[in-house]
């Protein structure tokens, strides 16, 4: 599996970990909703088909990415960096 | 149907093996049965031969989508043991233990359980500790285990590289004698022609589209070979739990479906009389009867469907092979596989009612469903029968990560591509 | 020379003579040739014995999926088994033996196991073997004795022990087109690449380039050299012989083997044995043949029975004819073509036996050139022979009907060539996710259309192929009829599947372990399941093919380590490294770190060591290397609001030049790891973690600001490597420091506990942070890690007048142990901070990562396990692991917990510990034991006091 790093360029799957369910909304910090804080810990959609999923590419920039991936075929259809973090710095 | 023994396979060698018949009937659905169990995997068919053979349950469907024993039961490295380290895991394990050790005579088919030990091993002091922990509470627990020098260790494994300058040293190991590996395939052949012999319809092709309801209660499934009603509906679906599920409307569950590899090198002549892992990585070893490696290693760590993985991981698994036995670099890996495992946000498995009245789910198994296989047939079969859980089970429910009573093995969290 | 060898022609070098042994005996064959046909050139017809019945057994094909003629090669004592003798080049001094047998290959003992053959059909073993029900034999004891003998007599080649001292290599490669495959096809499309610019890898898994070109006749050879020839001079075009590709993964990740140096006795130098090329493609070409496949009949394994297509290429590429007397059975015309080419080459082919009852022109005219009777309507029913073919039975033959109508009759003949039909080269696509269509006109699998990453071209698509007669079985009754030749699956073995219900072409893999072995099939699986099809009355296609997965063939495992085999993971060492060593200390590893266990003197053991090297701490002084911390320099205007949010304490109230001890928690509420964390400007921090954590919090840390709080403006550099750190501890830690430091005042009010200044040593700038694991007084040196050594230097040296002694792990262990701190045998990642007594540490005026978790029913449970002192009552010394429990030792009852650390504390005198116990708070003052029955097997009665066996006010450390 190659991800195209919007800050590196083509890299191989070793270069990166996996850091899950990229859909997840954390609650707000200040929330006691016990139930939403489970739901965000604990319960995941796991789609068969197309996965939004956070990666870092983490022997590289270190950033973490957002990649939309189908599970069934592992195609790849995007990558962006997280939220927020879409106008990190261009490679020079 | 003739019992299997020796003298039947003599008889009808004599016969030219024309006598033999079917292990199972291929029957149509009837309309409607006491229970469906969804899946015909290793614990589906175990869980549909204990509730005829424990609770009296006999009028019982299996739905399988595709041919018996497609799952992961056919896809694992047969490992067999129950040197758990927490409360939660141990008696469970332990006494699917038990079962396996007379599996082959309760089930008539040779399973193959071959009782040839597995040793973890250790690298450095601190990680002999913990070891040594495990084995304590496994002793406590009733379960075999003894700690191993690395005298011994070579011994009983010719080929180990032993060498006190080696990367990760090996500094001795942790032996569960009782523990070893049978004949996956077996497993499912043998469950799946004892509950037919008690009257469970296998019903292979016959993929569940849909559930049935009477109002909030499940009622039945539907079917590609019609719809089929029952008093409770029991899912046990590892690897596609999330799938499956979704049908009946549950959209979220503390599960994430993972691809396992593992791998078989060409056959060989005995090398490794146990099952062995490194202490310093993830690697499993064993030989087969045939003859070839057995290994596996740690999943790949992304959210997959696709029964196949990727390089890296066959790169680690064999670089590890290698150093604990440098004699088996010139032997050539033959087959990989990929699994779906239901990999938990704890790492161990659920057996539950619910999470819907009328259903039952079995699932969470991340990559311990095998050895596992009777174990939870016999708890599944109890907690569908009873419409509560054997206390073997009791630990393994669903609302446990909500709640906050995690088994938690590796200590990871709720990270599931790191159990 | 034997008259096997033709004179002329054939891509051998004969002017190279090449001597080699197999099975004890001297050979002579010619650069150029594969150990097949130079031993086939010498007359050698029996190469092997089959897996299960032993039958004796000969070459049936010419390349990799030949899947009898096994061999184990021993280099240096190192033993390569399972290699295929037509796959293996000859050199000179090679040294091959044959496998699976004894005593030897002509008398194998164990063919004894053909007397039995009908009781060990398929699946067998799972109708017996099962023991008795009671008695000693019960349970698995019967199995597991009959196992024994059953995992003796299977098995191929053998391993042995012997390290393999070869080297392995693993390389990178991009290109836009990958072309698999070198025959005339895999030629054209890496020309057409080529000529349109792109950056082109041809792969080749024979030794010569060309493939088929090379066998087929002279008239394609020159074209195909001149290609070759044009294709190595461009620089844009990667031409890699004896590499195959094997596998295909995601991302058109194509992985391949190149044997570099299997073909000399010794690799040149600098040269690995394989290369593991990972080749990135952005096209794929699979020009990769396709194969011929045998038919089902009595006796079809007898040596002597060939591929006629192997034949046409022993022939042709070797110069080597299979036998002196050919027939020929075919379902189609490419044996006819092959019957040709070979009476070109001088064979004698007596006989063509066609299945089919009309035999067109073009193949009449080729039996007339090749001088060969055919016998159309025809069927070989049974082989002749003991180790090697000597006739076959031929016998009018109805395919239609399967029906004889007429008698039988003996050919005499040496070999018989068998076509049964071409099955095209498919695996790649499949593992690429195509699944492959039935043709059935071709009676084969053939890739669908190419999809965006690869496409099929020539055999490989189907294109030339002759379509054959939908025979696959010639269903006569005699001898055992083969489907897989290495694993000993029969006809009967099929059927016998489909009588017992395994029907699905997965079931009828497992049970009949069809297509299981080290040729994985490639000329059995199709023969297997047409004879499935044909017992269900169903249609080949609705069987099923399986999935192919890599490897195509099979690939050593030293090639997948790479140059990880021998040294599977870098070591971190410490700048103070060497002088650790130098000095006495046997290191320890932890995680890829390696630390200083203890200093042992002349004498002393480890235990003594420690006890010496904390005692110097408690009562003097004493210096250990800590620069494995992890370590995190923090940035940023929001650099404390981030810290306050991951710490359950709070940091943006900590002052510039003062540390504070933080908790950091895991978001499900459990506790993820400690450490102190320094102000060293207001808007900048370097947090210190464990060293086992250091990459986890790091990612933690980016994670969170990345993914939760991209609004953060606040930067994180992993500074592990670029610090060096020394902490020197002890009532006199203070005048070690001022005989060295300069530049800076270290008194109480200048550098108060936790307090930070900066100073130099040695010249050096060094930052000093007073903060103690141990409990004493103490300070942590660090300084730039290339100064590391010189700055520790300049420390002992500062020390020596107090006799400052340096310690190691243990020393550190048994200190903190005293002093009840906490590391990751503690916070295991199952913990929480009430169970570790840091709820001290937990804010209750902000909310935190893991705070809205940290309260729920199981993490607040009083029958959790806390943390609790321990100490031995008898004297004993406590072993690490070792659980807690309130019975005997012959009625230990359940565990209540289990210690996690132990040492021998020389302030008690005794063995003491630290223990996560079920109520341990509540038990203190309580006895009860250590048990470790799975090691020591002692058994100690305890008394648990409180976790904090040493200044629990921190007069010292404060002081």
């Amino acid at each position: 599996m190659r991800i195209t790093c919007p800050h590196c360029g083509p890299r191989d799957l070793v270069e990166f970990s996996y850091h899950g369910d990229a859909t997840l909304t954390r609650p707000d910090s200040a929330s006691t909703d016990q139930d939403v804080w489970n739901a965000y810990v604990y319960d995941r959609a796991n789609p068969a088909g197309e996965h939004r999923e956070f990666w870092q590419h983490s022997g590289g920039c270190r950033k973490h990415l957002v990649v939309t991936r189908n599970t069934l075929t592992h195609a790849i259809s995007g990558v962006d960096f997280a939220p927020g973090k879409r106008t990190g710095r261009k490679r020079s | 149907m003739a019992e299997y023994s020796a003298w039947q396979v003599l008889k009808n060698a004599w016969r030219g093996n024309t006598g033999w018949k079917p292990a199972w009937r291929k029957p149509d659905p009837k309309p409607d049965y006491d229970v469906v169990i969804i899946g015909g995997g290793g614990h589906g068919l175990s869980t549909a031969y204990y509730l005829a053979k424990n609770h009296g349950i006999a009028n019982v469907a299996v739905c399988e989508k595709g041919w018996l024993g497609s799952g992961n039961i056919g896809r694992n490295t047969t490992i067999v043991r129950s040197n758990y380290l927490l409360q939660g895991n141990t008696p469970f394990y332990e006494h699917s233990m038990k079962l396996w050790e007379n599996l082959s005579h309760e089930l008539n088919f040779n399973v193959m359980f071959s009782q040839r030990g597995i040793i973890n091993l250790c690298h450095t002091p601190a990680q002999m500790d913990d070891t040594a922990r495990r084995g304590n509470a496994m002793r406590l627990m009733g379960v075999d285990a003894r700690m191993l020098t690395p005298e011994e260790l070579g011994r009983r494994m010719p080929g180990l590289d032993l060498s006190p300058n080696a990367r990760f040293p090996i500094l001795g190991g942790l032996e569960q004698p009782r523990a070893g590996t049978a004949r996956h395939d077996a497993v499912a052949w043998g469950y799946a022609r004892a509950a037919d012999r008690r009257g469970v319809d296998l019903l292979e092709n016959c993929e569940v589209i849909g559930f049935l309801r009477d109002g909030d209660r499940i009622a039945g499934v539907r079917t590609t070979r019609g719809e089929i009603r029952a008093k409770k509906v029991a899912v046990c679906v590892a690897g596609s739990t999330g799938a499956g599920m979704k049908l009946a409307g549950i959209d979220r569950l503390p599960i994430e479906s993972h691809v396992l590899q593992a791998f078989v090198s060409e056959s060989l002549k005995p090398l490794l009389d146990t099952v062995v892992t490194f202490g310093a990585g993830h690697l499993y070893i064993s030989q087969s009867d045939k003859g070839g490696l057995v290994f596996g290693g740690d999943i790949d760590g992304y959210n997959t469907y696709a029964q196949r993985g990727n390089l890296p991981i066959v790169e680690d698994v064999m670089a590890e092979a290698v150093t604990l036995f440098p004699a088996a670099a010139k032997v050539r890996l033959l087959r990989s596989w990929g699994g779906i495992m239901d990999m938990s946000m704890d790492g161990s498995p659920i057996i539950a009612t619910g999470p819907l009245p009328g259903m039952y789910l079995n699932c969470g198994w991340c990559y311990g469903g095998f050895k596992a296989t009777p174990a939870s047939g016999w708890c599944f079969a109890h907690t569908i029968a009873k419409d509560e859980p054997h206390p073997l089970n009791e630990a393994y429910s669903l609302d446990r990560f909500h709640r906050g009573y995690v088994i938690d093995e590796k200590g990871q969290g709720a990270t599931p591509w790191k159990h | 020379m034997t008259s096997w060898r033709i004179p002329s022609g054939g891509r051998i070098d004969r002017a190279k003579p090449v001597r080699f042994s197999f099975d004890g005996k001297s050979y002579t064959g010619f650069a150029g040739d594969t150990l097949a046909s130079a031993l086939l050139a010498n007359g050698v017809r029996l190469f092997g014995r089959s897996f299960k019945y032993h039958r004796p057994r000969g070459l049936v094909a010419a390349g990799y999926e030949e899947p009898n003629a096994l061999v184990t090669v021993t280099t240096d004592g190192a033993r390569e088994p399972n290699i295929r003798a037509t796959e293996l080049e000859v050199y000179d001094g090679l040294v091959a033996e044959s496998q699976n047998r004894y005593p030897s290959l002509a008398f194998d003992l164990q063919a004894v196991n053909q007397l039995a053959g009908k009781a060990f059909s398929a699946g067998f073993y799972y109708k017996t073997f099962m023991g008795p029900v009671i008695g000693p034999l019960k349970g698995t004891r019967a199995w597991m004795f009959c196992e024994s003998f059953i995992r003796r007599a299977a098995g191929l080649g053998s391993a042995g022990t012997v390290t393999d001292p070869a080297r392995y290599e693993r390389m990178n490669a991009f290109c836009d087109v990958l072309v698999v495959g070198s025959g005339p096809s895999g030629l054209e499309a890496a020309r057409k690449a080529a000529a349109d610019g792109k950056r082109v890898i041809l792969c080749e898994t024979n030794a010569a380039f060309g493939g088929s070109a090379n066998w087929a006749g002279s008239d394609q050879a020159g074209f195909a050299e001149t290609l070759i020839s044009d294709l190595g001079a461009n620089p844009g075009v990667t031409l890699l012989n004896r590499t195959t590709v094997w596998g295909c993964y995601d991302g058109n990740t194509y992985a391949a083997l190149e044997r570099v140096s299997d073909h000399r006795k010794q690799p040149v130098i600098g040269e690995p044995r394989h290369r593991h090329w990972v080749i990135r493609a952005d096209h794929v070409v699979l020009a990769t043949g396709a194969l011929e496949r045998l038919l089902v009949f009595p006796g079809n394994d007898r040596p002597g029975v060939m591929l006629a297509s192997a034949a046409q290429r022993f022939a042709g590429e070797y110069g080597v004819l299979p036998g002196k007397r050919i027939v020929v059975l075919t379902n189609n015309d490419s044996a006819y073509d092959a019957a040709a080419k070979l009476r070109e080459r001088d064979a004698l082919i007596t006989t063509i036996v066609d299945v089919r009852p009309t035999v067109g022109d073009w193949a009449l005219a080729q039996a007339k050139e090749a001088g060969a009777e055919v016998l159309a309507s025809h069927a070989v029913v049974a082989t002749g022979g003991r180790n090697s073919l000597s006739s076959v039975t031929v016998q009018p033959f109805d395919a239609e009907i399967n029906a004889f109508p007429g008698p039988p009759r003996r050919v005499a003949c040496d070999t018989l060539l068998v076509s049964g039909g071409w099955s095209p080269v498919v695996h790649l696509a499949s593992q690429a996710g195509a699944k492959p269509v039935w043709d059935d006109k071709l009676q084969a699998f053939l890739p669908p259309g190419s999809s965006s990453g690869w496409e099929a071209v020539g055999a490989a698509a189907g294109e030339g192929l002759e379509p054959p007669a939908p025979l696959f079985e010639i269903k006569a009754k005699g001898d055992k009829a083969f489907v897989d030749f290495q694993h000993d699956v029969t006809a009967d073995d099929v059927r016998l599947a489909h009588r017992e219900g395994y029907q699905s072409v997965e079931h009828l893999k497992r049970y009949t372990t069809l297509g299981m072995a080290t040729d994985q099939g490639k000329t059995a699986n199709i023969p297997g399941m047409a004879i499935m099809a044909d017992a269900l009355s169903k249609p080949i296609p609705e069987v099923g093919t399986t999935r192919f997965r890599p490897p195509f063939t099979g690939v050593s495992l030293g090639a997948l380590a790479a140059e990880r085999y021998g040294d599977i993971r870098p070591g971190r060492l410490t700048p103070m490294h060497d002088w650790h060593k130098s000095n006495g200390a046997g290191m320890y590893a932890a995680g890829l770190w390696y630390r200083p266990e203890s200093y042992n003197r002349q004498g002393e053991s480890v235990e003594d060591a420690y006890i010496r090297e904390a005692k110097a701490v408690r009562r003097n002084v004493g210096i250990v290397d800590v620069s494995t911390l992890g370590k995190i320099d923090i940035q940023g205007p929001d650099a404390a609001e981030f810290l306050d949010r991951v710490y359950t304490n709070t940091f943006s109230t900590l002052p510039v030049g003062k540390a504070r001890y933080g908790l950091m928690l895991r978001e499900d509420g459990f506790a993820l790891d400690d450490g102190t964390t320094w102000r060293l400007a207001e808007n900048r921090f370097l947090m210190t973690t464990t060293t086992a954590n250091a990459g986890r919090v790091m990612q933690h840390l980016e994670y969170h600001l990345d993914c939760i709080w991209p609004d953060l403006k606040v930067h994180l550099t992993s500074v592990t490597d670029q610090w060096a750190a020394a902490a020197v501890a002890g009532p006199k830690s203070r005048e070690v420091l001022a005989a060295c430091v300069k530049r800076t005042k270290l008194d109480n009010k200048a550098l108060p506990f936790m307090g930070i200044v900066h100073g130099r040593i040695a010249q050096i700038p060094v930052m000093i942070c007073r903060l103690s694991f141990s409990g004493e007084r103490a300070y942590e040196v660090y300084c730039g890690a290339h100064h590391g050594q010189r700055v520790w230097d300049a420390l002992m040296e500062a020390g020596k007048s107090f006799d400052m002694q340096p310690y190691g792990l243990e020393a550190l262990g048994t200190l903190r142990i005293e002093k009840g701190h906490v590391t990751g045998a503690e916070i295991d990642g199952r913990t929480t901070a009430q169970d570790l007594h840091l709820d001290w540490l937990i804010s209750k005026k902000k909310p935190f990562v893991g705070s809205a978790m940290m309260n729920r029913e199981g993490l607040t449970d009083p029958k959790r396990w806390s943390l609790v002192g321990v100490i031995s009552l008898s004297g004993e010394k406590l072993r690490g692991g070792s659980h807690i429990v309130d019975g005997p030792a012959d009625d230990p009852g359940r565990s209540l917990g289990h210690l996690t650390a132990m040492c021998f504390s020389p302030l008690y005198g005794k063995y003491i510990g630290l223990a996560l116990v079920e109520n341990g708070t509540g038990r203190i003052g309580t006895r009860a034991f250590a048990t470790d029955p799975a090691r020591s097997g002692t058994h100690i009665p305890v008394e648990f006091v409180n976790h904090i066996f040493y200044d629990p006010k921190g007069e010292r450390m404060h002081g």
